[in-house]
């Protein structure tokens, strides 16, 4: 049993802070590759998509994948492959490697939601390493060790070599995985998968079929993880077996849990901090970076398990309590100091 | 024939291995409920404890047998006291994650200090030669681990199934509250618990010093595949982790010699075989998955 991840979904109270915050964060994503190097803009969007795509599992559902380099590395090799050969538009490419993330997630997840909890994180993990032993072996497609090089970026013979036009045309691409994911979250099946996270057993006795959304939810992420992959491909120019490695599935968890389980806003958050974090260490010639991030992982979990969304999600509401208690002089019933680990019951689920 | 025996008798050796490993990892979920993913990272720090203690002060690998193992299981205890108890009364999953980011860690430590490539161990040189098994020549060093893994295993196992200190052990896997109601300190029994599966992962990373690559990365591929294995016998399940360990190991040298192209993907395509038949492993409880 999932019993005590943070619950939240989207704040459903605080709409009035909603669609400022969405055309700060959509200035900010437009923004980005005037403030920081151009392909590290891009390397952060890609990897926004795919931190919020296994939030979609972990935070919403409450399945912890361990393997969803799987999906952002087959699409990375397929979104290249399609890319070389045919000489279609790249986000052909990178719609093809998505579909095949997906198409590859219906076993896999098949097999997987059939457990949960640390069950599930360790089945994950085992098959995102049978892909890459796969990848590694089927050297006339992947390439082995050397990887996939000399992936074109070609959109109806626009230039794009310039990694700031490139931000530009790929941004969309992430934003509409974004969205996509955004809608699910508030979707009635959304509601469902946050329903099953917290009590699969009542979701079960009302009448859903909980497998099938699991096994929906798993394909959905992987697609979407896909995009994500497929696009850093192309973006790089090509792609490697560090792409479906185990490292890459650990990568992608740690934004989610740094930013917030569960909020789609901080795993973009978490995405652009460790992306940052990893070009400021191996631009500054630090050898080493899994210490510098592994011991930060370590003192989030330890510390900081609400994440950064989370944290600041909880000043908010302490800040709203606050002036409500000011605006009206007889206290109201003691408002006690947030719980640290909120324990999950079926009342706080979707409204 | 004589091919077919040596290939079985290769299995069981890196069998050995994988049974050595997911017994730590079983004994420790029981006990603590915590899935440990830096075991494949102890047992690379028990390889180059081994390789380390040999270049820099020449301790020999019989000292390393004992030495190493119990560093690690100060270590594992420190950890225990300092980290991990600290995770466990969440959702298991935190330690999971925890254990991750310590992995990486110590694997970039040690990658640090000695680059990825391989380091020598010389094989002790009481068992440098072969044995003569009665149909083929094998190294002598191979039977020696081999019987070592055995020797550990059933070891284990009689001190679980008869002696007190097992039977508060089973006790607290099955139902730590109800051990705990009957008056027996479960707490008293984690930290040793623990630092005896990393330990236990250590005497592996020795074991494997000398037939095996000893590099920073070592620990990380095997880990994996111990997962896999401990899923196909049952998270929790000591008995059920440790056969598998031992059946997957002959299957994997098996598969090399009839179908070497499948001779890294086979002990996942029988992870999914077995999780279409039995979800909760061959020996496993349905209660161990949620």
């Amino acid at each position: 049993m999932i019993r005590m991840f943070l619950r939240h979904t989207e704040p459903a109270g605080r709409r009035s802070l909603r669609y400022p915050l969405l055309a700060a964060g959509l200035l900010l994503a437009l923004a980005l590759p005037w403030l920081i190097y151009p392909p590290v803009a891009m390397d952060i969007a890609c990897w926004a998509l795919f931190a919020a795509a296994v939030d979609l599992l972990l935070g919403y559902t409450g399945l912890l994948s361990f393997g969803h380099a799987a999906f952002w590395g087959s699409s990375a090799y397929a979104a290249g492959l399609i890319a070389i050969h045919s000489g279609l538009p790249f986000p052909v490419a990178v719609l093809g490697g998505a579909v095949l993330a997906a198409v590859l997630a219906v076993p896999i997840g098949y097999l997987c939601v059939r457990n949960s909890g640390i069950y599930f994180a360790m089945v994950t993990l085992a098959f995102a390493q049978m892909v890459y032993f796969v990848a590694n072996q089927w050297r006339a497609v992947t390439g082995g060790e050397n990887g996939l090089q000399g992936i074109p970026r070609e959109l109806f013979g626009l230039d794009l070599s310039d990694p700031f036009v490139f931000y530009y045309a790929g941004l969309p691409i992430v934003l509409l995985g974004l969205w996509v994911l955004w809608r699910i979250v508030h979707s009635p099946f959304g509601h469902v998968l946050v329903a099953i996270r917290d009590n699969s057993a009542r979701a079960r006795a009302i009448g859903y079929p909980v497998e099938r959304y699991k096994l929906l939810a798993f394909v959905l992420s992987a697609a979407l993880s896909g995009l994500a992959g497929g696009l850093f491909a192309i973006s790089h120019g090509f792609a490697s077996l560090q792409e479906v490695n185990w490292t890459t599935s650990g990568k992608a968890v740690m934004m989610v849990v740094l930013g917030g389980i569960g909020t789609l806003w901080g795993s973009t958050l978490g995405a652009a901090l460790v992306v940052q974090l990893e070009d400021y260490l191996s631009t500054s010639g630090f050898d080493g970076i899994g210490i510098v991030t592994g011991t930060v992982f370590v003192l989030v979990v330890l510390l900081f398990r609400q994440g950064l969304w989370g944290a600041a999600r909880q000043l908010g509401a302490a800040a709203d309590r606050a002036l409500r208690r000011s605006r009206r002089p007889p206290p109201p019933p003691p408002a006690g100091p947030e719980p640290a680990e909120p324990i999950p019951t079926s009342s706080t689920t979707a409204r | 024939m004589s091919s077919f025996l040596q290939q079985c008798f290769n299995g069981l050796v890196s069998g050995g291995f994988y049974a050595l490993l997911a017994l730590g990892l079983a004994v420790i979920f029981g006990m603590l409920g915590v899935v440990n993913f830096a075991h494949g990272a102890f047992f690379m720090l028990g390889a180059f404890g081994a390789y380390i203690a040999l270049a820099e002060w020449g301790v020999p690998f019989w000292a390393a047998l004992f030495v190493v193992p119990a560093l690690l299981f100060i270590f594992g205890a420190v950890l225990e006291r300092t980290l991990i108890r600290r995770l466990v009364p969440f959702d298991p999953l935190y330690n999971f994650l925890l254990t991750f980011g310590l992995t990486l860690v110590l694997q970039d430590l040690v990658k640090r200090e000695y680059g990825v490539q391989s380091q020598p161990y010389p094989r002790p040189a009481e068992l440098s030669g072969s044995l003569d098994l009665g149909l083929f020549d094998y190294p002598a060093y191979q039977v020696f681990v081999l019987a070592t893994a055995v020797v550990l295993c059933v070891a284990v196992w009689l001190v679980l199934t008869r002696t007190r200190v097992g039977m508060v052990v089973r006790a607290a896997t099955e139902r730590a509250e109800l051990t705990r109601a009957l008056g027996i300190d479960v707490g008293r029994w984690v930290t040793p618990v623990f630092a005896f599966g990393v330990a236990l992962a250590g005497l592996a990373g020795v074991l494997a010093a000398p037939m095996r690559a000893v590099n920073p990365l070592m620990g990380a591929d095997l880990i994996i595949a111990v997962f896999a294995v401990v899923v196909i016998g049952g998270l929790g399940s000591v008995f059920g982790s440790v056969l598998a360990g031992f059946g997957i190991g002959v299957a994997q040298s098996l598969g090399n010699l009839y179908v070497p192209a499948l001779s890294q993907t086979l002990i996942f395509i029988i992870m999914a075989v077995v999780l279409l038949w039995r979800p909760a492993g061959l020996f496993g409880r349905e209660e161990a998955r949620t």
